[in-house]
């Protein structure tokens, strides 16, 4: 008997219908962005070419979709089964931010219907670190199909084909470890060829993939306690929060060595001077600082890290923390010299809104229809 | 799983990633032996924007217009429509030219064809390619995908995406040489240079123009100069005249490794919106790291090879568990 049950309850909710509402102005706008070009929805220019759709929907977008990485890392590389029970849930809500990263990113391009070329091995530029991100991005959305499979051959019965997969699965469970690794390195090391557009305090050249990497770890597993500790509100079932407890012991390690690498890049390149510098970039570096200091703080101590509500505080601050770093180094700090600006559009927002809310819909969708989260009596 | 398993596992993964802190990128780029190139000497422009107009042109690019006027030289950056403007820099009361405080001076905005540009070093399609043997920066609207990777990489935000175009390309100078115009191919002028009257804007190859700009800065302010106009090497259209007091800069020299253009006044050149930039290109930098993570994919198949081993062995475990 499958330990995953699908959750009781209609589908059409209140805050369902309210989402569908925001998913129809965002594909308005960007049905508009078809007909008229990027510039008559978003603000993007010349001197910020890229805007929110490509830093939220695709590189926040996809750090944020890191629960399925960050699990299976746990689950199956350090062989500690007693977190199985998150898997499902962190698989399909990584699919869905990865999917709709994908969506984002094509959406995004300049020349959409020439997107294919990036598949030719003709035209492959091996210098870039756009293709290497493309091309893992485009393969880990199709491995994450696979890894969720088993649920939907689980539904439909199909027991010929589910043991047939559970065969092959552990090699794509293993793609699913490595090409994460791969891709959320290099959205950092994106940064090192704007050179000096990017912020001292964020242009840490080669240190970039390693930063890049251990931030999005963070984000995965904050995810997962997020979206653990917020289905068991929203839908009214056991919290698990001795195992996401357990869960904050390695998300310590990983903000202790995150801040480490990141201060000391700092000293050694002898950057410390702009932290204090009182200005907009200073200031968020502090609180980008802060955002990681308090989970930090929350997870260092029993009393406080078995506590649900705080728990959730902290995954709520580092998944702000990591988004910030991305956003402070891709916009926010980012400059291309005097004469631009950019903020973002009313249509410009409503499209990443749009798109957010698709996901959400998505996800209530499947968990109210496949055996996703782990069932109450298993927990 | 044992700690031996592990480190097993992750020996390929964590070393490439521990490679990252500490890897040598790759040198600059090299200059190419018959790199093509224009000096832009700002203390001869005269800021009469003929460049402006011809550029326009000859590239079949729309004039800006106000109102009902048809105004070539009024585009105050470089658009999807304008690949060269001349600007102007003015201080205090603007009175002696090429001078800083209350003076003025005339800047040129274009592409740099960089000797290790950061807009071909970025394309994911190889739609921006560095000519093997010119060195001119060209575009391939056929492959490129509109990421506009090239924009955020090109320290001087050359390249332009025509947002308001559904069906928008990168548009900049491509030296008057892509299909259709081929001027340089043909043996002509770009025609920023064809019709400069002055020589301010200037022809030739990246190395002739360099111990050009270098004789100018050499030259006692007032002594008298003799300036070719067209062609760096021209010595038929050439002009005599009083040597100004030049910055001892040629920008582009060694900014990011250098550039085919280059620029040379009597202004600072950052205050002619030249940004400062270091000698190191950003290009090799970023290779560097990419190369070292993913050479050959070697790091990357022996991590799935540990991953896959590892994972095959935990997961058959847990089902044996199950029974
Ligand atoms: S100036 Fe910009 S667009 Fe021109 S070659 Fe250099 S990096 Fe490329
Ligand atoms: S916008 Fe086009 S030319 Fe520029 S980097 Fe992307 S694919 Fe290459
Ligand atoms: S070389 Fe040609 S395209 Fe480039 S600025 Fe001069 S006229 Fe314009």
């Amino acid at each position: 008997m499958s330990e995953h049950q699908p959750v009781e309850g209609k589908i059409f909710t209140l805050p369902f219908m309210f989402l569908g509402v925001l998913a129809a102005i965002g594909l308005y706008f960007l049905g508009v962005r078809f007909i008229d070009g990027m510039g008559a929805v978003a603000n993007i220019n010349s001197g910020y070419p890229w805007g929110i759709w490509v830093v939220y929907d695709v590189v926040v977008g996809t750090a944020l979709a890191c629960g399925g990485y960050a699990l299976a890392f746990v689950i199956y590389v350090l062989n500690k089964g007693k977190y199985h029970p998150l898997i499902r849930p962190a698989i399909l809500a990584s699919l869905f931010g990865y999917a709709l990263g994908g969506f984002g990113a094509f959406f995004d391009m300049g020349r959409y219907w020439q997107f294919y070329n990036i598949a030719m091995p003709s035209n492959w530029n091996f210098n870039s670190v756009m293709l290497e991100v493309g091309l893992c991005v485009i393969t880990y959305i199709f491995v994450l199909f696979i890894e969720f499979a088993p649920t939907v051959l689980e539904t439909i019965g199909a027991k010929k084909a589910l043991r047939w997969l559970n065969k092959v699965l552990f090699f794509f469970i293993a793609l699913g470890v490595l090409l994460p690794t791969m891709h959320q390195s290099s959205l950092g090391s994106l940064l090192i060829i704007m050179g000096a557009k990017v912020h001292p305090l964020w242009q840490s050249l080669q240190w970039l993939p390693l930063m890049a990497l251990l931030s999005a770890l963070t984000m995965g597993f904050s995810i997962v306690i997020f979206e653990a500790s917020f289905s068991a509100v929203g839908f009214n079932r056991r919290p698990e929060t001795p195992l996401l407890a357990r869960l904050s012991k390695a998300i310590i390690w990983l903000i202790s060595v995150f801040l480490i690498v990141r201060l000391t890049e700092l000293v050694l390149r002898d950057k410390l001077g702009f932290v204090f510098a009182g200005d907009l970039a200073g200031n968020m570096f502090l609180l980008e600082l802060a955002l990681f200091v308090f989970p930090l703080l929350v997870m260092l101590f029993r009393g406080r890290r078995d506590n649900a509500r705080l728990l959730l505080l902290a995954a709520v601050s580092l998944l702000f923390g990591g988004a910030l770093y991305r956003f402070n180094a891709f916009l926010i700090t980012y400059d291309p010299g005097p004469g631009y600006s950019y903020f973002p559009s009313v249509p410009e927002i409503m499209v990443t809104v749009g798109i957010v809310a698709i996901e959400i819909m998505a996800y209530l969708v499947f968990v109210k229809k496949l055996p996703v989260l782990h069932s109450a009596e298993h927990a | 799983m044992k700690r031996r398993d592990f480190i097993k596992a992750a020996a390929g993964g964590a070393a490439a990633l521990c490679g990252a802190g500490s890897v040598e990128a790759r040198p600059n780029k090299e200059p190419l032996e018959n790199a093509v190139g224009i000096l832009y000497d700002a203390t001869l422009c005269v800021g009469c924007k003929a460049c402006v107009r011809a550029c326009k042109e000859i590239n079949d690019l729309p004039p800006v217009t106000q109102g009902e006027e048809v105004q070539y030289d009024a585009s105050r950056g470089v658009t999807g429509a304008t690949y060269n403007v001349i600007k102007v820099y003015k201080n205090g009361t603007s009175e002696v030219k090429d001078r800083e405080i209350d003076g003025f001076s005339f800047a040129k905005k274009s592409c740099m064809h960089c000797v290790d540009p950061g807009c071909v070093s970025s394309c994911p399609v190889s739609a921006m390619t560095k000519h093997p043997v010119t060195g001119i920066v060209q575009y391939n609207p056929d492959t490129c995908i509109g990421c506009r990777n090239c924009m955020v990489a090109c320290p001087f935000n050359i390249p332009q995406y025509e947002f308001h175009d559904p069906r928008g390309q990168i548009q900049k100078c491509f030296f008057c040489n892509q299909a259709g115009v081929d001027r340089i191919s043909q043996g002509l002028l770009p025609g920023c240079v064809d019709v400069c009257p002055t020589g301010a804007t200037l022809f030739g190859t990246r190395k002739d123009l360099l111990a050009e700009a270098k004789r100018r800065l050499a030259a006692k302010p007032g002594e008298t100069l003799t300036y070719p106009r067209g062609r760096v090497t021209d010595q038929v259209h050439t002009h005599e005249k009083a040597a100004p007091e030049y910055q001892q800069h040629i920008y582009g020299e060694h900014e990011v490794g250098g550039t085919q253009v280059m620029h040379i006044a009597g202004v600072p050149l950052k205050k002619l919106g030249m940004p400062e930039l270091p000698e190191r290109s950003y290009a090799s930098i970023a290779e560097g790291v990419q190369h070292t993570l993913y050479k050959g994919m070697i790091a990357p198949a022996i991590a799935l090879a540990g991953l896959a081993y590892v994972v095959k062995r935990n997961t058959s475990q847990s089902d044996q568990d199950d029974e």
